[in-house]
């Protein structure tokens, strides 16, 4: 299933050579300029040294849990970079990345991971980016019916790239076999919705390898609800900027959805909860482990003539991020208690005001010495 | 006697089913090679096969409608529901197949189909895996619905469950996986739907079921240093529930609160207090008072000490019944 061709535009060693898959999307990834891959390699080095930050934050007893984004930085990025300002974006729960390059203070992602409320960031004021979805699947019908309103709204289709709205929504391979995924490509493919499914296929839902999801390459899947599907490196992260990109702009010129589905890895564990030496084996994580994102386009820099001086400006730069989510989390206060009872409802809700007054005189009466 | 957690617990309950009735099957999402998110399937998979432990395709309806499909064939399924904010997905086969098929088909068959989930709070985690959803299943008939609150009872209510020829969903306390308690490998104590005194007393009667049955114990030991004797029943069984116990309970002491995680407002406080009422009203001094999560959803992390039922807080409903 791995065999199935995919599209790749950077082989292991980053040398630019387009698969026979990649070549619609070939000129795309050749016109990327060494600016905009220098900005890629930094978004995916801040990715990794967040993720690094973040997890040992966790271990030390400031999260409530950590997922991670280690070995899909490429697809996280790639993909992101490719959506434009007016797009809108569902993720699922580990796209850190894209969430940064649209504009998220990376801090709240480690709010929200720390259980300070459950929804930390406003998409309005974070590019687009939607809330994280924890329930799998749920957050494809939401892009999907979101999509479905930019249409009804002639937002999308007017011929006017600079304007024309798209969604973009992610999803992991376990989260395919949802009942709410498939309708959701369902809905999509029958309203033509300006929308892209990003499926990270990283081989694994916690310990259940995709196997169990899929007998054939879940890119193939697209063809029976009605829409083109892609199956693309996703740890090539020029592949998953060219093809993502031209699949978001077919969406918003009125072609329709699509499917990407861009092969990576997990390299870490589930979650911080997770130990993946239960169920996979060591060389096969070794064997993506030599296949990693940064290093990819690292040595395909190298070769363009980049200077090792700009790489270690980079990862300074990463780790003065990494440094200051650090700085940030350790000084957050506790969330105020009546945040609990704060926004369950739209409209005052009587049960809310009297629990807050119950809670705060209970609280009260044992005169702080609790 | 042998002492061990209620993972274990479960655990080797779920292997003696397996060992009895070669038709009962284990089917989840992680159940397998990693024996579940929280070992409760452990090891069972390397020893009974792939076929009778299976780690299904992600999910929740799927695994339960397949489960309706694997018992209309003559199978005995365990489905394992990974935390209790997943099994919303699964809410349609549950209350509108599952629980109705056995009276669809006039009782010439039956839906032995055990729903496991691991529920309520305690363990610090972020939304949707701390969430107390018993009063759905409870109110829909059809269904039987228990909650072990000791190693002892999750070994044998697991059997008893999987026995059943009715559908159980079995709520498992995960705040309390993991502390240990004597199980008694012999022969069970009680019936599966029997609520049980767990401490004696006769001031007032403090009724609860799963996580909560370990805080009224601590309530009433604090309460005892105090000078007040405090009873505790552990409800044991949400649907049906065994009244005798409690109403008993209730006419010795005249004062009874009821305690759950999940919100008050229709919770299964509800209806006890109401059942109590009915049933001991000449006996009470003072109104049945109900100590539960507030009516929010559950709150993110850093904020659910305050939102779950701790043993001051049933004490405080303790001096307010006392108060009447
Ligand atoms: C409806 C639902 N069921 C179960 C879970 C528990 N769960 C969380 S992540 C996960 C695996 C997801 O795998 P995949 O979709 O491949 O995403 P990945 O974590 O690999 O990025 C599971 C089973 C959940 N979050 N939601
Ligand atoms: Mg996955």
């Amino acid at each position: 299933m791995a065999d199935s061709p995919a599209v790749s535009v950077l082989d292991e060693h980053g040398a630019f050579r387009p698969t026979a898959a990649a070549e619609p999307y070939a000129d795309r990834a050749a016109s990327v300029t060494t600016e905009q891959k220098l900005r890629f390699l930094t978004d995916m080095v801040e990715t990794r040294a967040f993720d690094v930050a973040a997890a040992n934050l966790q271990r030390q007893g400031h999260l409530a849990l950590w997922v991670s984004s280690w070995g899909q930085e490429a697809a996280q990025v790639g993909s992101a970079r490719a959506t434009r300002p007016q797009d809108t974006v569902f993720p699922a729960y580990r796209e850190h990345a894209v969430g940064m390059i649209r504009g998220l203070d990376p801090l709240a992602i480690v709010r929200l991971l720390r259980g300070v409320a459950h929804g930390t960031w406003d998409p309005a004021e974070s590019g687009n980016f939607q809330h994280y979805c924890l329930v799998l699947g749920s957050q494809t019908l939401h892009a999907t019916g979101f999509a479905m309103g930019v249409q009804f709204d002639g937002a999308t289709a007017t011929g006017d790239p600079e304007r024309d709205e798209a969604v973009i929504v992610y999803l992991g391979d376990g989260a395919t076999s949802q009942g709410d995924s498939n309708e959701a490509l369902v809905f999509a493919a029958s309203y033509r919705t300006p929308q892209v499914f990003f499926i990270q296929n990283n081989h694994w839902a916690i310990s259940v390898p995709v196997e169990r999801q899929s007998r054939v390459p879940l890119a193939q899947r697209a063809s029976g609800f009605g829409m083109p599907g892609v199956r693309i490196d996703g740890n090539d992260v020029l592949a998953a900027y060219a093809v993502t990109g031209s699949m978001l702009d077919a969406a918003r010129s009125g072609e329709g959805p699509g499917l990407i589905e861009a092969l990576t890895y997990r390299i870490g564990g589930h979650s911080s909860s997770d130990d993946p030496t239960k169920y996979r084996a060591e060389e096969e994580l070794q064997r993506w482990a030599l296949l990693d994102p940064i290093l990819r386009l690292r040595r395909h820099l190298e070769v363009e003539g980049v200077g090792a001086e700009v790489f270690d400006g980079i990862d300074a730069r990463a780790a003065d991020l990494a440094a200051d989510v650090r700085r940030r989390t350790l000084e957050l206060t506790e969330p105020p208690v009546a945040s609990m009872f704060e926004h369950v409802y739209a409209e005052p809700h009587p049960l809310m005001d009297e629990q807050l007054r119950w809670l705060q005189d209970y609280e009260a009466s044992f005169g702080g010495d609790r | 006697m042998t002492t061990m957690p209620m993972v274990r617990a479960l655990n080797a309950g779920l292997k003696q089913a397996m060992a009895d009735d070669a038709k009962v099957l284990l089917m989840g999402e992680d159940v397998g090679a990693l024996g579940g998110v929280f070992r409760v399937t452990e090891g069972l998979q390397a020893e009974f096969g792939d076929q009778r432990v299976l780690d299904t395709p992600l999910a929740e309806s799927g695994i339960v409608g397949a489960a309706i499909g694997l018992a209309l064939r003559g199978y005995r399924p365990v489905c394992e529901i990974q935390f209790d904010g997943f099994v919303y997905p699964a809410f349609d086969q549950i209350t509108s197949q599952l629980a109705k098929i056995t009276n669809r088909h006039q009782g010439r068959l039956s839906m032995p189909i055990v729903i496991r989930i691991p529920y309520g709070g305690h363990i610090g985690a972020v939304e949707h895996h701390q969430e107390s959803p018993e009063t759905l299943f409870a109110h829909t008939a059809g269904l039987r619905v228990v909650s072990p609150s000791t190693p002892n009872d999750a070994y044998w209510m697991i059997q008893q469950s999987i026995a059943s020829n009715d559908p159980v969903v079995f709520f498992e306390p995960k705040g309390r996986y993991w502390p240990k308690g004597e199980v008694d490998l012999a022969r069970p104590a009680l019936d599966l739907h029997a609520s049980r005194v767990v401490r004696t007393g006769t001031d007032a009667t403090l009724i609860g079921y799963g996580p909560m049955v370990s805080v009224l114990l601590a309530a009433a030991e604090v309460a005892a240093e105090e000078g007040r004797s405090l009873e505790v029943v552990d409800v044991r069984s949400l649907s049906p529930i065994d009244w005798q116990p409690i109403v008993a309970s209730v006419e010795k002491t005249g004062r009874a609160i009821v305690a759950h995680e999940a919100s008050g407002f229709l919770g299964l406080g509800a209806e006890i207090a109401a059942t109590v009422t009915e049933r001991a009203f000449y006996s009470l001094e003072a109104p049945v008072l109900r100590v539960t999560g507030f009516d929010i959803p559950f709150p993110p992390a850093r904020l659910e000490k305050l939102h779950l039922p701790d043993a001051d807080r049933v004490l405080d409903a303790v001096d307010r019944a006392f108060a009447y």
